[in-house]
This record gives C-alpha cells, structure tokens and sequence, in this order.
C-alpha cells in the first residue's frame, strides 16, 4: 500500500523466487520417495506372507513361468482384434441409434440393449456351446473375438453417440452453411472432433478389455489365464499359477495405461 | 504477429481485392437485387418470434440490422440460409427461390435446393466456428475442394489471397487454438470468401470478443463493405453501423419497424420505438 511494503534488505526477489522453486522441488521428491516407499513395503509384506507360509512351490514358477507368460501374446492378440471389430461396430450402432429412421435405430438399439442387458459370460458360452448347435462351429480363437468385439461394440456405442453429440453444433452450421452435404459435413467435421472426444474412453475400455479376455478361457483358447489354470491345477500349484496370471494382468495394464497417458497428453496438446 | 486494428478505416490506401475476380464485388450491377425474403414468418413452438418480414438486399449494399436481444434478428439472418427453417415464407437469393417447408425438412430435393441458397450466401457466427482440427489454411480450402471441386493448388492459391485480405497471411499453418478471438474471426471472414459467395451474413460477429478485439474484425468489415462486398450484419456496434452502413434496419418484435440510410435511422429515427432503442443504447 505505501512505502513500509519495502522489501528488507537483505533479501532480494530472485532469491525468494529460488527458495520457493526449491523448496516445491523437495517436496515433490519427497511425496515420490514416500509414495514408492509404501508400494514397496506393502508388496514385500505380501510377498514375505506368502513366502513364510512356507507352501509357494518356487520350482513351478521357474519352469512354469515362461509357458504363462507367453500366453500373454495370444491375450494381447486377441484384445486388439476385439478392440478394432468394436470400435466398427460401436460406430455404426452410434449411427444408427442417432438416425431418424426407425427401422435402423430399431436395429441398433436392440443389438445395444441384448447385448448389454446379458452377462458376457453367457454370450461367450452362447458362442462356444449354442452356435454348434445351430450349425456354426467357428474357430474357438475367432469365437471369443467375436463376442468381446460384440459385448463392447454395444458398451461403445454409447460412447460414440455421446461423443457424437458432445460437437458443438455450430461446428456443424458452420459446415453446412458452406454449403457442405449431410455426409460431408459428418465425415469430415463431425466426425474427427467426436473421435478425439472418445479416445480416453475407448483406451478405458481397451484396459478393461484385457482383463475381461480372460473370460475366453472357458473356450479353451490357450490364453494367460488358460495356461496359469490348467498347468496350475496339473501341477497342484494353483496359487503359483494364477499369481503369475494376475501379474501378467496387471504389468499390462500399467503398459497400457501409460501409453493411454501419453496419445492423451499428445492430443491435448493441439487443442484449446 | 500482431494486427494493428489502427483507427478506424481508411479506405483510400488498401488496394480493392476486387482484381482478383470476387464475384461478389464486381461494378457494374450496383442496383441489381441480390437477396429477396419475402413473408418471412418464424415459431419456435408457440412462440411468434418473425411476424412477417419482407427484406430485399441490392448488389453491393451493406444492411446492418439493429435492435433488441429477442427482437428477432438473428433468427431473421439464420432463416435467410435456412439453419433455421422458416414457417411460412421464401427466400430468393441470386436466382435460387426456397419456399418455406416446414414439413419437408427431410426431403432430399428441398434439403438441395437450400445447399444452392447456402452456396450463394456465406455465414459469419458469433462463436466463429473454426474447425479445430484442420489449420488455418485447412479451414479455408476444404469446402472449396470438396464442395465445388476446385483443384488443390488453385484453392490454396485463393485461400492465400483472402487470409492477405484479412491480414493473416503469416497464419497459414497455425490451429485456431492458437489463435485470438479477432484472429479467429477474420479466419472465419477469409473462410467464408473463398467460397466466392454472393452475399455475406453476419451474425453479431464481435459479440463473443474481448473489447480490445473488436476494432481489428470492424476493420476488415468496413473494408469488404467499403469494397463492395453484399452483406448483412447483426450487429450492435453503432459507430461501425454508422460508419459503413448503407442502410440500417431496426426491428422489434419480429417486425421491420424502420429502415433507411443510418444518417436517418440512426440520427433522425421516424418512430417512437426506434428513439427508445437507441437512447437506452447511447445511455450506457
């Protein structure tokens, strides 16, 4: 306010600026220091439980593990194919449950309300157990992309009508007062905006994907989980098994996320 | 970088962009009508908001339309492109008629017809309406290259002549994002001629500004108006209505109440409501 707001003497901005950047910077260290700390202390008291109960077959691991872990490539494998069929299906059921005519929306909101109004356990055994029976026998690997991709096609439709939605509408005045067709003005402005609205989500989904792939071992695909299970209970090692399953899960998950993290940071960047 | 708004215009110094071959600015058929709305009536539901509106736009002539918020303006303006589809009505615009068909909105050779008004008559909004994800340049040139198939180089071309005009031509590359309110609308303004339209309509374009944004956007309106460009303008900047305004037309409650040279409007208004208007309008 007046002349007694002088700055004491012996002190000058740049280094009150130095001190509070310093002093921000060993607090984050800290925070880092103690948050990995607890993770680890959390891990090695679980880990040291199990060891101490003296039943975790060590040997199973060595030679079991590498045959599990592989099975992560088929996991991997069968995620992306799933993932891709969805995305397709997500956006034609956005489509259609966003079109005037009734008979397309009636289509798309039927196969969106079956199939999330069903457990996708039983659309997978519908898969492997009732399309026999019908005449269908399909490639066990090829039957449990179809009902992942199904299952989350209809998740994402919703996803995708959101997004759709979620465009200004004057982005699309705007296309149409250029005198662009219906069709142009979706493909070209609607369209790509709605994409970059649903990636997080549709990387949401993928992550979830990969745990719920386990599913499919019912199927007998020779996936993560079928191999930690059947060698496991071969072996009376269960728990050594699925310890290396749920491991796997999780690494790729964290893998996955950080990707996820980093297409998202990259997007942000060219936006508002 | 930066673009100087400077005092307002100067119109002796800039070179016309007329030389290019804008259509709309060519001499020679300055009292040809251009824009005809005849009947015009709109409801949003129960709701009477145009109660018969009859407005013809000559060649070259700058029509600002003034008056209160929910005097029904814009919804005059966006009735004129069909984004609003009016209830009864037609609008004639350089040789292409519409009649208004509420219950035909769907229908595909109606929805033609209107792509054929909004071809002749460009649109400027109060949120610009930039694409987001093409650059500048992107933004100008896709209608050009998918709508009237003119060929990449020549667009570019074009495109590069309009962003000069509207002083952006160091901007070519940069996403709106990155760009000011005023930037962003002369993008839009730049945009809008390189489909060559006959007529511009401008929906409050300096409403969604900072004021210290608003000067550089006037600008380069008074210059299209000064160059002959067709437009009209929804507007409440009264000294740039003042300044390059051939004609102003006040409305209240859905209806044309006074038109005239702003000189008269502005200065000299015939009507009761129109005095009102402006005095509460100079009281701030």
């Amino acid at each position: 306010m007046s002349a007694a707001a002088a700055p004491p003497p012996d002190t000058d901005t740049g280094t009150i600026v130095q001190r509070v950047e310093d002093a921000r910077m060993r607090a984050r260290r800290a925070f880092a220091l103690q948050f990995g700390l607890t993770w680890l202390v959390l891990l090695a008291l679980l880990g040291g439980a199990l060891w101490l109960s003296g039943n975790v077959n060590l040997g199973f691991i060595a030679s079991a593990g590498p045959y599990i872990v592989q099975g992560a490539g088929l996991t991997i494998l069968i995620c992306l194919s799933s993932i891709v069929l969805a995305v397709v299906l997500a956006l034609l059921g956005a489509l259609g449950r966003l079109s005037t005519n009734p008979i397309i929306n009636g289509i798309a909101s039927l196969y969106v309300s079956l199939v999330r109004g069903t457990p996708l356990l039983v659309q997978i055994f519908f898969v492997y157990l009732a399309f026999p029976q019908l005449g269908l026998t399909l490639p066990v690997v090829v039957g449990g992309i179809l009902a992942l991709g199904f299952n989350y096609g209809a998740y994402m439709t919703e996803i995708f009508r959101a997004g759709i939605q979620a465009v200004p509408r004057g982005q699309r005045e705007a296309a149409e007062a250029l005198g662009m067709p219906e069709r142009l003005v979706f493909r070209r402005v609607v369209l790509p905006q709605a994409f970059r609205i649903v990636i997080p989500a549709i990387g949401n989904d993928f992550i979830a994907m990969i745990k719920d792939s386990s599913l499919v071992y019912v199927l007998g695909v020779q996936e993560l989980l079928w191999r930690a299970s059947t060698l496991g209970r071969r072996n009376l090692a269960s728990l050594e098994g699925l310890l290396i399953a749920a491991a796997v899960y999780w690494g790729l998950t964290i893998i996955f996320s950080f990707f996820q993290d980093k297409l998202e940071k990259r997007m942000a960047r060219g936006d508002r | 970088m930066t673009f100087d708004p400077g005092p307002l215009p100067d119109h002796g110094e800039r070179p016309a962009p007329t030389s290019s071959g804008y259509q709309g600015t060519l001499p020679g058929h300055v009292d040809e009508v251009i824009v005809r709305a005849a009947g015009i009536h709109k409801y949003f539901g129960g709701n009477h908001v145009l109660r018969g509106i009859d407005l013809e736009v000559r060649q070259r002539e700058a029509v600002m339309i003034i008056g209160r918020s929910g005097s029904g303006k814009t919804t005059l303006l966006r009735c004129l492109n069909f984004l609003e589809e009016p209830t009864m009505g037609s609008v004639w615009i350089d040789g292409v008629e519409v009649a208004a068909d509420p219950l035909k909105a769907r229908d595909r050779q109606h929805l033609e017809q209107i792509r054929q008004i909004r071809l002749r008559a460009g649109m400027l909004f109060q949120e610009f309406n930039l694409f987001p994800h093409m650059s500048v340049l992107e933004n100008c040139i896709e209608a050009p290259l998918r709508v009237k198939g003119v060929a990449r180089a020549a667009a570019e071309e074009q495109a590069g002549f309009y962003l000069e005009v509207v002083g952006l031509s160091d901007k070519r590359l940069e996403y709106p994002a990155r760009l000011s309110g005023g930037q962003k609308q002369r993008v839009a303004i730049a945009r809008a001629l390189c489909m060559e339209p006959k007529i511009l309509l401008f929906d409050e374009p300096t409403s969604a500004l900072d004021p210290e944004l608003i000067g550089e956007v006037l600008r380069v309106m008074v210059d299209l108006a000064h160059d002959g460009t067709t437009m009209i303008v929804v507007t409440h900047e009264m000294h740039f209505a003042q300044e390059a305004a051939d004609r102003v037309v006040f409305m209240e409650e859905g209806r044309i109440v006074e038109q005239g040279p702003p000189e008269q409007v502005l200065d000299n208004p015939q009507h009761e409501a129109t005095t009102r208007f402006l005095r509460r309008f100079l009281d701030r």
